[in-house]
């Protein structure tokens, strides 16, 4: 088996909807062999629609994309064959248990007779849900019917998977137990993982790759690693005891390096020369006599990737844009 | 390894599903095998001095009304099979069988084979019941299994115009709202009376208009007739018409509906 055969290319793809901006607009990335790719980005920004477009459930505007070798818009048989998919609201039938689910999929995944009911007890039985396998699925909790959904996604073997959002609106503790599941499919049984998500530290725990897109383009893609290398500096947030005194502490730190945004009483900078600086911004905020009730350091994170690309915060998009977003582009 | 299932094994699978479906919510079986009897057995008690009536065709008004919950039936199997298809749209239960390599036959007829399976049974409770209250088939027990095969077709006609309004809505409302609708069609038909027993001229004209007039009479023919090739040629013309027109329409908003490369 070649290498492009588990992965995924994606050239100019682009999708219009009518009366609506282009929700996809021309994005390039490449997603290697048994890797997970994190697709991350706020509400409406066309993740959803890229995977519509990839499990070949929706035609591109424009552009082609390969998956597991095959062109989705010539080979889309194939194409299904090789992926399983997890799309963003779990579609299950609410009057089915989660065994009969098991039974519509692996028949019309076309598994063996003889196979099908091993293969639905052994997915159930690994997802946690084999107790529950003859309940109906209107009384499963949003974790569980996320658990069956995967196992449904993985009744015939597939070589790549697409998860869209799998854990939005879990506990933590259910997505925790996603995030272990997934890492374990990709190390484990070397399946490719798309990867949607607008959680920052899913995509920074889980991914080896990370495309960030924003209104329907790629802003960032690479490592979380070099993603976070290249905004390099770490970020000084600083809270003043006496309220008043904010903005003569942001003109303090703006000696040390360019402002930043920050919550209300709060003054944050990005330190020009990183920790380095440290010693001389407390030595500069003792001689304004600032007494501090807050002094901390961050490390760079994946939003501040998106802030330096985009000129906004990515965990202040998801509810704005998702009162922005035509219907069709977050379907 | 994975292969292909065959056709019939995924009409299989989703007959099945259909079949479930059902029987897990009591509302969707139990008002269609009841509902129809309560209405008779009141139009009976009520209605029975009609067969006095000078040209009334029948001389119990059993014989003549036991055709309602066949209609009634019809249309019980209509919102059946309309709200399943679109639950699955809303549910997006229908993108995940698109992301299987199930032929798009397979669902319809897998849905409409299930509705069908339910209007079966209840035809058999409709024919129990009328025969436990003194119903006689002029037409005999062959007759009886024509009233079932016809009761079927009507009910398939109905049921794949609830599939088309369930795919083509994507809205369980939506397909509920089809239900006063034909219930005005029935109301607007033959049948409570005969035709020629109707005395306003607008409604006698809507009756002969209306084609679920003749649906009727084609079951009730059988009934207080016997074998009456006439209204048999018009009932069955009609229930194909109606399958043939519904089905079209059902497959066509699948094939919108169902989209993949």
């Amino acid at each position: 088996m070649t290498e492009r055969q588990n992965g995924i290319e994606v050239q100019g793809l682009v999708r219009e909807f009518k009366k609506g901006p282009r929700a996809v607009d021309g994005i390039e990335l490449v997603v290697a062999p048994g890797e997970i790719y994190g697709f991350l980005g706020p509400n409406g920004a066309g993740k959803s629609t890229t995977v519509l477009m990839l499990t070949t459930l929706l035609p591109p505007t424009a552009g082609t994309a390969l998956v597991g070798g095959h062109d989705i818009l010539r080979e889309g048989p194939a194409v299904r064959a090789s992926i399983g998919a997890a799309l963003q609201e779990a579609a299950l039938d609410p009057l089915l248990t989660g065994r009969d689910h098991m039974r519509v999929q692996t028949t019309l995944q076309g598994l063996a007779r003889a196979e099908r009911r091993a293969r639905g007890d052994e997915l159930l039985e690994r997802v946690g849900l084999a107790d529950a396998a003859d309940r109906k699925v209107g009384g499963y909790s949003g974790g569980m019917k996320r658990r069956l959904d995967l196992a449904l996604a993985l009744v015939h073997r597939p070589r790549i998977l697409f998860l869209d959002e799998p854990t939005t609106g879990l506990d933590p503790a259910s997505r925790s137990d996603m995030w272990q599941e997934v890492a374990r499919l990709a190390r484990e049984d070397g399946v490719t993982v798309f990867l949607t998500t607008q959680y920052l530290e899913e995509a920074d725990f889980l991914a080896d790759h990370i495309g960030i897109i924003d209104h329907g383009k790629i802003v960032a893609a690479g490592t979380p690693e070099s993603l976070k290398a290249e905004i390099g500096r770490p970020t000084l947030e600083v809270v003043p005891a006496d309220r008043d005194r904010r903005d003569a502490v942001a003109e303090v730190l703006t000696r040390f390096g360019p402002p930043v945004a920050a919550p209300p009483d709060t003054a944050a900078v990005r330190l020009d020369h990183g920790t380095e600086d440290l010693s001389a911004v407390v030595r500069a905020l003792d001689a304004e006599d600032i007494a501090l009730e807050t002094f901390q350091l961050h490390a760079p994170t994946l939003d501040d990737v998106f802030l330096a690309r985009t000129g906004r915060k990515l965990e202040e998009q998801g509810e704005e844009r998702a009162a922005e977003a035509p219907a069709e582009a977050v379907a | 390894m994975t292969s292909s299932a065959s056709l019939s094994e995924q009409v299989l699978v989703m007959m099945r599903r259909s079949i479930f479906q059902t029987l897990r919510q009591p509302a969707l079986i139990i008002p269609p095998i009841l509902f129809p009897l309560i209405l008779v057995a009141i139009n009976v008690g009520g209605l029975d001095a009609a067969t006095n009536l000078p040209g009334f065709p029948a001389d119990s008004y059993l014989d003549f009304a036991i055709a309602i919950p066949f209609m009634q039936g019809a249309l019980f199997a209509s919102i059946n099979a309309g709200t399943s298809l679109a639950r699955d749209v809303e549910t997006g239960f229908l993108r995940r069988l698109a992301l299987t390599p199930m032929q798009r036959a397979a669902l319809l007829v897998g849905n409409l084979g299930g509705v069908m399976t339910v209007a079966l049974f209840s035809s058999l409770i409709y024919l129990a019941a009328g025969f436990i209250a003194g119903l006689s088939v002029k037409a005999g027990v062959a007759g009886v299994l024509i009233i079932v095969l016809l009761g079927l077709l009507i009910a398939l006609g109905f049921a794949a115009i609830g599939a088309f309004v369930g795919l083509r809505s994507g809205s369980g409302e939506a397909v509920q709202s089809l239900f006063p609708v034909f219930f005005v069609f029935l109301f607007l038909s033959s049948v409570n009376l005969p035709r020629d027993l109707i005395e306003q001229d607008w409604f006698r004209t809507v009756a002969t208009y209306n084609p679920v007039s003749y649906l009727v009479e084609g079951v009730r023919s059988l009934i207080i007739f016997g074998w009456d090739g006439q209204a048999l040629a018009l009932g069955f013309g009609f229930a194909l018409a109606l399958t043939a027109v519904g089905i079209s329409l059902a497959v066509h908003a699948l094939r919108t509906r169902l989209v993949r490369t």
